[in-house]
C-alpha cells in the first residue's frame, strides 16, 4: 500500500489590507506598516471640536508645515506599540542593574560632599525637565497630523516619564531613599536662579500652538542643548576624581537620546526636505530656540563649571548640534550666544 | 564508492550548483529575504505557506547591512536562527556576511 501525502496549499486572497496595498503592492506588511499607515481617520468626523471650532479634530492646518503626505515622516526605529515595549524593557533592565551596582556600593554617598550637593544643583532638576518634555511631546502627539508622527511622539511622551524617574532615583541613591533631594530640587527648580532660564523657556514652549514648532523646540534643539551639555559635558566633575560611578549612571540618558535622535532628525530631515517654505520654517524655529536656550542655559553652565569653562561647554554643546543641522538639510549659523561669546 | 564519485563528477560539471536557505514566512522573516532579493539579484524566492524558499546558483550572501538598513535597529545575523528551517551550501558565517557556497564544487 502507497500512503501518498499531499500538500494543500491555500493562496490567500489578499496579503494585507487594502490601505496598505494601495501604498506598498499587495505583499506581506511588516507590522510597523500596519499598525502605522493611515490609521488616523481623515473624513467624516462626526463632531466638530467645540473647544476649536476653526479647525478639524485632525487637522493638518494646525502647523505652518506642509506635507503631501504626513506618513513620509515615518519612524526609522520602526516602532510599534510591541516592538516599543520590548526595546524599552530591554532597556529598562540594563538600566535597573546600573542603579543597582550603585546602590550596592553606596557609589554616590561615598562622595565627597560637595560632588554630591554638585550632582544634586546640576542634575536632579532635569527631572522636572522631563516632566515638560512630557507635557510638550502630549502636545505633538495630540495635535500633530497622521499616526507615523502621533504614535512616535505619543511613546516618546512615556520616554520622558521613564527618564524623569531615572533622574528622581538618582535622587533617592543621593539621599538614601528619604525623598529630602527631590524636595530641595523642586526648590532649586522654582527658585535657583542657575535655572529659572531654562524653567522660562520649557514654560514658552508649553504656551507654543503650532505641534511642529514645539516638536523642534523640544526634541531637536532643546534636548540636544540639555541633554548634551547637563549629561556630557558636566559628566568630568565627578568622573575626573571619583572614577566612573556617576557615569555609569548618567549613560542610559545619553544612549536613549541617541537612538531617538534618529527618529527627530529623519522627521526634520523629511519636512525640510519637502519644500523650500518647510525649510525656511524650520530654520526660522530652530534659529530662534537654539539662541533662547543657549541663552537659557549660559547662566547654569556658568554656576556648574564656572564662568569660562561653562562657556566653553556649552560652545561646544552648540557647535555639536549646529553639525547635526546640517545633516538635516539646515543651516548651521552660530547661535547668537556664540558670537556674542566670540566677540 | 562509485555513487560518491559520481556525485563529485557531477559537481564539478556543474561549479554553479544551487544553494538554498529556506525561513519561516513572518514578521521577522519580511526584511531578511529583502535583503536577500537586494543583493543577490540571480536569487529565486518561492513561497510555501508559512515557508519562504530562497534557490540561488551558487552563491548566497546575506549581509548584516541590508538587514539592518530595514529593520531600523542593530541587527546581529544570528537572530536569523530563530526562523531558520533548512539551508544548503557551506556556510560561512562572520559578523557582517552569512555566505552560502559550494566551494568543493
Amino acid at each position: 500500500m502507497t500512503v501518498e501525502i499531499r500538500v494543500q496549499s491555500v493562496k490567500p486572497l489578499r496579503q494585507t489590507f487594502g490601505h496598505i496595498a494601495r501604498r506598498f503592492g499587495d505583499k506581506p506588511a511588516t507590522r510597523y506598516q500596519e499598525g502605522t499607515y493611515d490609521l488616523q481617520s481623515t473624513v467624516n468626523h462626526h463632531y466638530k471640536p467645540l473647544w476649536d471650532p476653526e479647525h478639524d479634530i485632525y487637522d493638518q492646518r494646525r502647523t505652518a508645515i506642509v506635507m503631501a503626505d504626513w506618513y513620509a515622516l515615518k519612524d526609522p526605529r520602526q516602532y510599534y506599540y510591541g516592538s516599543w515595549t520590548i526595546a524599552r524593557s530591554k532597556q529598562q533592565e540594563a538600566a535597573d542593574r546600573q542603579m543597582e551596582f550603585a546602590e550596592k556600593r553606596d557609589l554616590l554617598r561615598q562622595l565627597p560632599g560637595e560632588l554630591q550637593a554638585a550632582l544634586q544643583r546640576a542634575i536632579l532638576p532635569l527631572r522636572h525637565y522631563e516632566w515638560g518634555a512630557n507635557t510638550n511631546l502630549c502636545f505633538v502627539s495630540a495635535y500633530g497630523y497622521g499616526t507615523a508622527l502621533t504614535q512616535a511622539a505619543s511613546m516618546a511622551t512615556m520616554d520622558r516619564l521613564g527618564m524623569a524617574q531615572h533622574v528622581s532615583r538618582i535622587g533617592l541613591l543621593l539621599d538614601g531613599n528619604s525623598g529630602a533631594s527631590l524636595a530641595e530640587v523642586k526648590r532649586l527648580w522654582l527658585d535657583d536662579p542657575a535655572w529659572q532660564g531654562l524653567r522660562r523657556q520649557m514654560e514658552a514652549i508649553f504656551v507654543g500652538r503650532d505641534p511642529i514648532e514645539t516638536f523642534v523646540a523640544q526634541a531637536l534643539v532643546a534636548d540636544a542643548l540639555v541633554y548634551d551639555l547637563c549629561l556630557r559635558r558636566f559628566e568630568p566633575l565627578w568622573t575626573a576624581s571619583q572614577g566612573a560611578g556617576v557615569a555609569t549612571l548618567l549613560d542610559f540618558p545619553l544612549r536613549w537620546q541617541e537612538e531617538t535622535n534618529r527618529w527627530v532628525d529623519s522627521v526634520v530631515k523629511t519636512m525640510a526636505a519637502e519644500s523650500e517654505a518647510n525649510r525656511q520654517t524650520l530654520q526660522g524655529w530652530v534659529d530662534g530656540a537654539r539662541a533662547r536656550w543657549s541663552a537659557a542655559l549660559a547662566p547654569l553652565a556658568a554656576a556648574v563649571l564656572g564662568d569660562a569653562a561653562g562657556a566653553a561647554a556649552l560652545a561646544e554643546a552648540d557647535a555639536a548640534l549646529g553639525a547635526r543641522l546640517t545633516k538635516l538639510g539646515l543651516k548651521a549659523s552660530a547661535s547668537n550666544l556664540n558670537q556674542g561669546a566670540a566677540a | 564508492m562509485s555513487a560518491a564519485d559520481a556525485t563529485a563528477t557531477q559537481a564539478t560539471q556543474a561549479p554553479r550548483a544551487p544553494v538554498f536557505i529556506a525561513l519561516q514566512a513572518n514578521n521577522d522573516t519580511i526584511p531578511i529575504i529583502e535583503a536577500i532579493q537586494a543583493d543577490n539579484p540571480a536569487a529565486e524566492v518561492l513561497e510555501f505557506p508559512g515557508m519562504v524558499k530562497i534557490n540561488a546558483p551558487g552563491l548566497l550572501v546575506i549581509r548584516r547591512a541590508s538587514i539592518e538598513e530595514r529593520v531600523g535597529r542593530d541587527f546581529d545575523l544570528r537572530e536569523m536562527q530563530l526562523n531558520l528551517i533548512s539551508l544548503a551550501g557551506e556556510l560561512d558565517e562572520t559578523e557582517d556576511e552569512f555566505t552560502l557556497e559550494w566551494k568543493s564544487a
